[in-house]
């Protein structure tokens, strides 16, 4: 089969996926399906779908109206209704579109809520965000409080304390809202598909470490996460689609080929980079081709692990399930401390051989930028590779200086450029 | 004779506030040979470092004494101050004499505040603090109790005394006798604002967070003897209102002295409530540590830290505002203030249901200029004076 029908089959099955789930959301109102909005660091799909009742991640859909074109008007809406300038421009947005008619990325109106599942993981903004839709919706909340993986290791104490809330707490609310009971061996076999997935997508992300990379591990990662972050974990859809991904990247990998990008195959590979922080997604696209008319390919990124860090070992255990939700929860990315994150980075930077690291700062996000100067400062100390600072938002376009960001790419490139040619030819030398 | 000793006795709190090198801690350091523990806003388990021989040092971060050199280097311009002079005190030398820091559960920044000083001060103490979200003492209760138990464990290990049940409730009645009287003044300041200007009791307060609490009882008894007679202090026409919104970073001591100056009776507040997060004594009968998460459980102010379990968002603050009889609310947010800005449209939505005018600003813990804060303060209270006026005509 040719390179590109393999193409084609995992992102149709993507298309096709997202599709038949925001027509069902849609169609709820009709079918009486019921929907739970929840997040995407800490989420519980399986348990959520255990009760057939249908995933909403406003995350989700603030980040495709960003990239719709919708954002824009979205945030200026909730910065009337009195929302601070100041603040995650996710919620803002989710805020417009909501007071907007609630209608989500595909074009079609989105159901109200019947439960907000308050996943609180590696954000104290989301704990705002959904009093804000609590009051708006006027439906039940639970909230799942996650605790801080603060010195680097999850506690006995903190697994206990999260499954005390699911058994007491979460799983109660859900068969409230659903008017079901909970199905424990649903549950294992849902972890199982779980898993499969996750080895797929862990394999995908490490054949980065191919040179060529066959992917880019941050724009054309957050294509991969898609299914696993959000509504899917735990299906067979989700599966399948893990699976066929994988083998089209295998395939990629066996021609020798570097990722597609959004002007097409990438030619020659020319710089390997980390990428710390989350995207822009107002200009998606542009940015993305600025790393590619460079010939900058991301091999890894710490973005595509907000959703859970799988390529350190975290698996979805059928034989203990509601013990690996918590250790999934408590392991995703913004869980986890500065000192850890520093680690994540270097670990990058060596496995993937990458030639330096780029920080992608958000005004948004506290969670992720608060600190990030100087995790910049202790990657660059411990490997000696050139870093790099970049700076806009995530949904709001007025943070996104083109030109300055451009300039600050092609500085930075030409930078490590040079400490490539010095180091190599220092090398030659030493060789002599 | 009474003016003068309460101007002496702010001098004294002002002295202690404006003490960035914590100097007075380095002499009960060597005078006690304790721990001396750092804390941030807004709670921390002050009782369990006491009953341990150490002191808790509450760190508000620089205001606008301390000058940043270091610090913007690392925080974007778009995050709050307080971490910025935080690290900045931390990296001048002015926070050597803490043995530790506690970095309680509020917000990422201070979250990630913590992983910042584990980076940079590795052979100090860095604990982040998890609160419980979670307010069933069978879950998030027995959570704390664990937290609790480490940090306890921790200090241990650093050298405090063991954490015994008897020291523990000695020190929880220490602290229970400090909130009575900062409570005392609360509520004096309610009735007679006059009597209490609050530029005056932050000042107290903040004097609070870095003295041994039974000095600090002192401080507060005889500055509360002094303005009780002081018939000097009369009333004036000043509108009533509340202060909400910093609870973190504060505002600079000039701020406040200007809302007062523009015709406020600030007649309740957020600021420093470490020293009244529990509006009822914590109970002494009993085993203690229990009492203090039943404290924190059930009898913590409401804060926007806080997750709030019933769709109740912003009554609190109504019902701040009726038992002060306050006429309107200030929202008075540090800039770049996740949990204070993303509250403030459910507490205005709450307010504005009930009728109660508002306004709002931002500030940093560094503002210099109050000048276009003075207009609105000043407006704002001459508007409410005037629609008081109308009513009563
Ligand atoms: S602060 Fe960051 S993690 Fe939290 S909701 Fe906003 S973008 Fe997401
Ligand atoms: S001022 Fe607000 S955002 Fe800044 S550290 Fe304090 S609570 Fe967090």
């Amino acid at each position: 089969m040719s390179t590109t029908a393999l193409k084609d089959r995992s992102q149709e099955r993507q298309k096709q996926m997202i599709a038949e789930h925001f027509s069902r959301l849609a169609r709820s109102g009709e079918t009486g399906e019921k929907s739970v909005y929840t997040f995407v660091p800490g989420n519980l799909t399986e348990l959520v779908r255990n009760f057939d009742l249908l995933p909403v991640l406003p995350e989700i859909n603030a980040l495709q109206s960003g990239m719709r074109g919708k954002s824009r008007e979205y945030i200026g809406l909730a910065e009337k209704l009195g929302h601070s300038e100041d603040v995650c421009t996710y919620v803002k947005c989710d805020v417009g579109m909501m007071k907007s008619g609630n209608v989500g990325p595909t074009g079609e109106r989105l159901p109200s809520p019947d439960l907000l599942l308050l996943s609180y993981t590696g954000c104290f903004t989301f704990m705002k965000w959904f009093e804000l839709l609590r009051q708006e919706y006027k439906c039940p909340t639970v909230m799942l409080h996650v605790p801080y993986q603060a010195d680097g290791q999850v506690t006995a104490s903190m697994r206990k304390y999260i499954v005390d809330q699911l058994v007491k707490k979460v799983i109660p609310s859900l068969e409230r809202a659903s008017g079901k009971k909970f199905d424990i061996d649903k549950l294992r076999e849902q972890m199982r598909a779980s898993a499969q997935a996750e080895d797929d997508l862990v394999w995908v992300l490490k054949s980065a470490r191919n040179k060529p990379s066959p992917i880019d591990a941050y724009f054309g990662g957050v294509y991969y996460i898609g299914p696993i972050f959000s509504a899917f974990r735990g299906t067979h859809d989700a599966v399948l689609y893990y699976k066929e991904l994988r083998e089209e990247v295998q395939e990629r990998v066996e021609l020798g080929l570097g990722p597609v990008t959004p002007e097409g195959p990438m030619e020659k590979e020319k710089f390997r980079v980390v990428v710390e922080g989350p995207p822009n997604w107002t200009s998606f696209r542009e940015f993305w081709k600025m790393f590619a008319d460079e010939g900058a390919v991301v091999v890894a990124s710490t973005y595509t692990k907000v959703g859970g860090t799988y390529d350190y070992g975290f698996r979805h255990d059928p034989d203990h399930p509601l013990e690996s939700l918590a250790d999934y929860c408590l392991g995703c990315y913004t869980n986890l401390n500065l000192p850890t994150r520093v680690d994540v980075l270097c670990d990058y930077m060596r496995e993937y051989s990458a030639d330096g690291l780029l920080v992608h700062s958000v005004k948004s996000c506290n969670s992720f930028s608060a600190g990030q100067l100087v995790m910049l400062g202790e990657v660059e100390r411990r490997t000696g590779k050139p870093v790099g600072f970049l700076e806009s938002d995530l949904v709001d376009p007025r943070y996104f200086s083109a030109a300055n960001i451009k300039n600050r790419l092609e500085s930075y490139f030409q930078m490590v450029a040079q400490k490539r040619d010095a180091a190599s030819s220092h090398s030659a030398e030493a060789a002599r | 004779m009474s003016a003068a000793e309460i101007r002496a006795l702010i001098e004294k709190a002002e002295e202690v506030y404006r003490d960035l090198r914590l100097e007075s801690v380095r002499r009960w350091k060597a005078e006690h040979k304790g721990l001396a523990i750092g804390f941030m806003p807004i709670w921390a388990p002050r009782e369990l470092i006491h009953a341990q021989g150490g002191l808790p040092v509450g760190i508000m971060g620089g205001g606008e004494d301390v000058e940043i050199i270091k610090g913007d280097a690392f925080y974007q311009s778009y995050i709050c101050h307080i971490p910025r002079s935080t690290i900045e005190l931390a990296l001048n030398g002015s926070l050597d004499c803490l043995d530790g820091m506690v970095f309680p559960a509020i917000c990422d920044v201070i979250r990630n505040l913590s992983g910042i000083w584990k980076l940079r001060f590795p052979e100090r103490l860095s604990r982040y603090f998890d609160v419980p979200q979670d307010f069933d003492p069978e879950v998030g209760g027995a959570f704390m109790r664990r937290e609790l138990e480490e940090l306890a464990h921790e200090l241990e290990q650093r050298g405090a005394r063991k954490l015994e049940p008897m020291a523990l409730r000695r020190s929880i009645a220490a602290y229970n006798h400090n909130r009575a009287r900062i409570q005392g003044l609360y509520d004096l300041r309610r009735r007679e604002p006059w009597k209490v200007p609050t530029w005056e009791l932050y000042l107290l307060l903040r004097a609070g967070l870095v003295m041994p609490v039974e000095e600090h009882d002192h401080l507060l008894d005889q500055y509360r003897a002094a303005v009780e007679v002081d018939h000097e202090r009369r009333p004036m026409d000043q509108a009533r209102v509340v202060l909400t919104g910093s609870f973190c970073e504060q505002p600079p001591l000039g701020l406040i002295k200007t809302l007062e100056r523009a015709g406020c009776y600030i007649v309740d507040d957020d600021f420093v409530q470490v020293g009244r997060w529990f509006d009822k004594p914590v109970e002494l009968a009993g085993d203690p540590l229990d009492n203090l998460v039943h404290s924190f459980l059930t009898d913590s102010l409401p804060s926007p830290t806080r997750y709030e379990d019933s769709d109740q968002k912003g009554q609190e603050l109504v019902r701040r505002v009726e038992a002060s009889r306050a006429e309107g609310v200030l929202f008075c947010a540090p800039s770049f203030c996740d949990p204070a800005l993303l509250d403030q449209p459910m507490a205005v939505r709450a307010i504005e249901e009930r009728g109660i005018p508002w306004t709002a600003f931002k500030y940093a813990e560094n503002t210099g200029q109050f000048q276009v804060i003075r207009e609105q303060a000043g407006t704002f209270a001459d508007s409410i004076k005037l629609f008081s006026e109308a009513v009563t005509a």
